[in-house]
This record gives C-alpha cells, sequence and structure tokens, in this order.
C-alpha cells in the first residue's frame, strides 16, 4: 500500500510505435555485445545481422502504416514522439538505405583490410537516431534524435584508420557538425523563450493564437533553425564541407550520408517549418526560397568544373538539396508530398550511385579520377549501363524516377507562385545535366586511355545494390503512381498537445 | 540595479558569439572544440535564464539534454583529433588540406 502512494504518473507509452527505434539501437547494443565476447566475430555475421534489421525495420513498417492509415497518427510519450505517415515512409526509406550501405561496407571493410563490427554498429545507431528525429514531436527530441544520427557519422567517416583522407574529413565534419549543431540549438532556445514552448505542437498553437508585439527573438530563433539545418542538408552558403567530406570519407560512409542523413534533416526541416512554424510562413519562406534557388544553381555550376567523381556527385548532391528546398518552400501539402517523393527516388539514386564509386574507388579508394571512368562502357558494359541510368536518373530525364521527383518539386513551387525558384531550379537541373554528359560521355566515347587503370571488381553486395536502385529508379519512372499516392497518405501532421 | 533576464540573454549572446568567432578564426583544433563548447554553453544560460523567466521546467531540463550530447561530442572530437595527432604531431587545421579540386 505504501508504494501505492510513491506511485509516479509515468507517460503513455505506446510500444509498437517505437518498434523501428528499438529495432535499431536493440541490434546495435546486441552486436557490440556480442562482438565484445571473447571470440572474433565473423564478418558476414555483422553484416548480415545489419542487413536482417533493415529489412525488419521495413517490414514493421507495414502494419504500423496501416495502423496509422486507419486509426491516424498518434502522439505518445507525454507528446515528445509522434508517429504519423511521413515517420513511417521516412523510416522505411532509412532502413533502405541502412540495407544498401551495410552490402557496400561489407566488400569495402574486406577490400582494405579493416576491423569491422563498429562500422555496422555505427550505422544501426545513427539510423535509430535518423528515426528518432522524425518522429520527434518536440524540438529538444529532434535535437537528440539529430546528434545521435551525426555523433555516429562523424566515426564513421574517419572508419578507414590508414588513409589520412578520411580523418581530414571526419575532422572537418566534426567541426562544422557541432558548429552547425549549436547554431540550430541557439535558434531552439529563442524560440522556447519566445512562444514558452519547445513542442512543435504547443509552438505552433502559440503562433496562431498569439500576435506578438516584440517578434526579435522568435524570427532570429527561426533564423538560426534554419542555418542549423542548411548546413546539415549541404544549403548554399553551408555547404562548404560537403565536398571535402564526401572526397576524404569511405564511399559506403558517403552513401548513407547522402541518402540517410539528408533523408531524415530534410524531414525534420519539414515538420519544424512547414508544420509547427506554418503561421509565420510569409516570414521564412522568402529565405528558403533564396537558399534553394541559390543551391540548385550553385552546386549544379560547381559540379561542372570537378575532375574527381566523387567531388562531382558531392556537388550534385548539394544541387538535388536545392531541389528538395524548392519544394520545401512551398510550405504546402503539395509541396511537401513532393518532397517525400524526391526523398524516395533520390535515396535510390544516392546508394546505387556511391555504390558504383565505391567499386570504381578500388584498393585505397583513389580510383575516384574522372580519368579512371574513360572507357568503362568498354571494360564493364554492364556496370557502365547501370551508371547511365542513375545518371540520367540525377539528371532527371523522362521515364526515370528522378524527372518524377524533379517536375513534382517544380511545379509545387509554379503552384504556390515562386515563379523565380522555379526558373532557377530548372536552369540548374539543365547545368547538372550538363554534369553527368560529361561522365557518360568519358565511359563511352573516350578512349581508354589510362594504362595504369586497375581492373574494376565489383562485388556482389554491390552489383545487388546498383542493380536494385537501377530497376527501382527505372520503375518509378515508368509507373510513378504508387510511389505519389504512397507520399499524399504520408503527409506529416501535428498530433498531441 | 536589478539583473533582469535581459542581461543574462546578452550575456549569452556575447557569449555565443565569442564561440563562434573563435571556432572561425582559431587554428588549433582543440581550441576549436573549447569555442564548441562555449557555444553550446551559452545555449544553455539561454534556456536556463528564459525558464526561470517564464516558470517553467522545460528549459532547466533542456539543459541537461544539451550537457549530455555535449560530452558525448567532446568525446568523439577528442578521439578524432587524437586520432590526426598520431599520424602528424602538431597539425594545426590549415594543415589539413589533403582534400580539395
Amino acid at each position: 500500500m505504501i508504494f501505492a502512494a510513491l506511485a509516479v504518473p509515468t507517460p503513455e507509452v505506446v510500444w509498437w510505435g517505437l518498434i523501428p527505434v528499438i529495432v535499431l539501437s536493440g541490434s546495435a547494443l546486441l552486436m557490440l555485445t556480442a562482438a565484445s565476447l571473447p571470440w572474433r566475430m565473423p564478418a558476414w555475421l555483422a553484416s548480415t545481422w545489419t542487413v536482417a534489421a533493415g529489412i525488419a525495420v521495413v517490414v514493421a513498417v507495414f502494419p504500423m502504416w496501416a495502423r496509422i492509415q486507419n486509426d491516424g497518427p498518434l502522439a505518445f510519450l507525454g507528446s515528445a514522439v509522434a508517429v504519423d505517415g511521413s515517420t513511417l515512409f521516412v523510416t522505411a526509406t532509412l532502413a533502405v538505405a541502412v540495407v544498401a550501405t551495410a552490402l557496400l561496407g561489407r566488400a569495402y571493410l574486406e577490400r582494405e583490410d579493416l576491423p569491422g563490427v563498429e562500422f555496422y554498429v555505427l550505422l544501426l545507431l545513427s539510423a535509430a537516431g535518423g528515426v528518432v528525429m522524425v518522429s520527434a514531436n518536440d524540438l529538444i527530441v529532434l535535437f537528440l534524435g539529430l546528434e545521435v544520427l551525426s555523433i555516429a557519422v562523424y566515426v564513421l567517416a574517419a572508419m578507414h584508420l590508414r588513409r589520412v583522407e578520411s580523418q581530414e574529413a571526419a575532422i572537418k565534419y566534426f567541426v562544422l557538425g557541432a558548429f552547425s549543431s549549436a547554431f540550430l540549438l541557439y535558434g531552439i532556445a529563442l524560440v522556447y523563450g519566445a512562444t514558452g514552448s519547445t513542442s512543435l505542437v504547443r509552438i505552433n498553437a502559440h503562433l496562431a493564437s498569439t500576435v506578438l508585439v516584440q517578434d526579435a527573438m522568435l524570427l532570429t530563433g527561426f533564423a538560426l533553425v534554419l542555418v542549423g539545418f542548411g548546413f546539415k542538408v549541404a544549403a548554399v552558403p553551408f555547404h562548404a564541407w560537403t565536398p571535402d567530406v564526401y572526397q576524404g570519407a569511405p564511399t559506403p560512409v558517403v552513401a548513407w550520408m547522402a541518402a540517410g542523413v539528408k533523408a531524415a534533416a530534410f524531414t525534420a526541416l519539414l515538420r519544424t517549418f512547414v508544420l509547427s512554424f506554418g503561421a509565420y510562413s510569409g516570414d521564412w519562406r522568402p529565405a528558403v526560397a533564396v537558399m534553394a534557388g541559390v543551391t540548385v544553381v550553385g552546386g549544379a555550376t560547381v559540379a561542372v568544373v570537378q575532375t574527381d567523381v566523387k567531388r562531382m556527385l558531392a556537388y550534385s548532391s548539394i544541387a538535388h538539396g536545392g531541389f528538395i528546398l524548392t519544394g520545401v518552400q512551398a510550405a504546402d501539402d503539395r509541396g511537401t508530398s513532393a518532397v517525400l517523393v524526391y526523398l524516395g527516388v533520390y535515396t535510390l539514386l544516392a546508394v546505387g550511385s556511391f555504390a558504383v564509386l565505391s567499386a570504381m574507388g578500388g584498393v585505397g579508394d583513389t580510383g575516384h579520377r574522372l580519368d579512371d571512368y574513360r572507357g568503362l562502357a568498354r571494360r564493364q558494359p554492364l556496370l557502365a549501363a547501370a551508371f547511365t541510368v542513375l545518371l540520367l536518373g540525377q539528371a532527371g530525364i523522362p521515364f526515370t524516377g528522378g524527372f518524377v521527383a524533379k517536375l513534382g518539386v517544380i511545379a509545387a513551387a509554379v503552384n504556390v507562385g515562386s515563379y523565380a525558384v522555379a526558373a532557377a531550379a530548372m536552369l540548374g537541373a539543365a547545368i547538372a545535366a550538363f554534369v553527368y554528359l560529361r561522365l557518360l560521355v568519358a565511359m563511352y566515347l573516350d578512349d581508354d586511355q589510362a594504362a595504369d587503370t586497375h581492373p574494376v571488381v565489383v562485388p556482389v553486395g554491390a552489383r545487388m545494390v546498383i542493380g536494385l536502385a537501377a530497376a527501382g529508379v527505372l520503375f518509378v519512372g515508368l509507373v510513378p503512381g504508387p510511389l505519389v499516392d504512397l507520399s499524399r497518405d504520408a503527409i506529416p501532421v501535428l498530433v498531441g498537445g | 540595479m536589478t539583473v533582469t533576464t535581459t542581461w543574462y540573454l546578452v550575456l549569452a549572446a556575447v557569449l555565443f558569439s565569442t564561440g563562434s568567432v573563435g571556432l572561425l578564426v582559431r587554428r588549433n583544433p582543440l581550441v576549436m572544440v573549447m569555442c564548441v563548447e562555449l557555444m553550446l554553453n551559452a545555449v544553455n544560460l539561454t534556456f536556463v535564464s528564459v525558464g526561470t523567466h517564464l516558470g517553467d521546467l522545460g528549459g532547466q531540463l533542456a539543459v541537461f539534454f544539451v550537457l549530455v550530447v555535449a560530452a558525448a561530442e567532446v568525446v568523439v572530437g577528442l578521439a578524432l583529433i587524437v586520432a590526426i595527432m598520431r599520424r602528424r604531431p602538431g597539425a594545426t587545421a590549415d594543415d589539413l588540406s589533403l582534400l580539395g579540386g
């Protein structure tokens, strides 16, 4: 009886809503424990374990999706966490990226003769952080998810112990990542000061019902949060770290950075700005619109002059970020669903393209000059064909998924009257097409003049990733209906109190 | 003269700016990590003073989360610095220039 008096009211927990986080972080911790026992965990076990965890999350998302669509989205844990369509959509995307990265990582670690278990553990933890981020209903929870995601990736970038470039990439990523986290957090603190809450729902209610006389603190908070997100999603002018980090980090890790980290960060950006700060969209939309235009054109233009293919794709990923921002700045349901389509398609494009780069890198991860790609179509016709599909997808050629994605965000921008941004996006797409064309010309038309070219070995894991990604890009391009419908059902909503 | 919440917020803003300028101008990786810490602690000060001003516990609670995250971040940052220093003793941020187009 005495205990009954001491009972502390605890927040309600809907356990099934946490399944993805529990599976990802649980399997990471289990693997870490198993690896610390006095035996040598075989590499195949760690990679199979990670792939299984990723697939388990994708499988678990289906019944959760059905339940959310029937009963509506739900918030729990004192409204700090919410599960809605966008959460599940991006969770599945992240899980696919985990599976692909684990398959690439297995071959990479073997080729570079690196010890392996930590790679998979960090990957799973990073994905768990991403899932927390996309289910956050409170800015502090969002920040925690972002940090769990980022800190794991800082270590992953330094994974190649014998390459100074890898460590240089990691320290650059770390310093700028920590810098941007501080900006984001300061922004959160100022928004908290202006609205009296860190809950996305309560901030939204406060902004909708109150007219602030002094809104300097709030607007400064918005600006700092936007800068923080700008660094994370590599939007111009906060993109400077991206090419260096992509060039130096192990290629499978780059695939995860481009696919996973971006998907999580953009979804968090959508939830924060479009949903929670929606009442003030007149104040932040112009800033995001300028960022979107500059990012598309800037990223595509600088990509043209690169001679290192990894840097080229780094700048092209910046341009893709600009396209996604074009959808974000529309700040309506149409823009949001276009962003989700783009994130899904870009995940396929990124993991597929960086899988090709990972195989082309060869021992030491060095074969990334444009010269290494000359005459590839003669040496490796299948690899060149798959890479062609992926590059055409990135360029947004019709009948590929990239076209559907780009059309969606540009149409959303036109729909809300942002003609300048839409025009900038189209200009950027045209410039970017030249980048991909340059690679295609090198592969198909140029002579195989590099005499010292090492033979390209495409491991089984990379073959699966490249093949499935290329097939997925073609499928979405030819039959866009299912993905577009899914994204309409996945539009995020605010729930809870 | 009473010290109002505004004073604390201004102090926090000054500390945050000091940290961010320091990060941009200093070249010693260790000092750069210290600057990040300064920025995060300026945020903590903001959270606490705003929380006290509003009479809301949430602001003070946030500080604990930030402290833990900052600790985890420093652990990773120092480990990276040690890994680099072992290969290239005395390296500054300017020496880390292998990557580029």
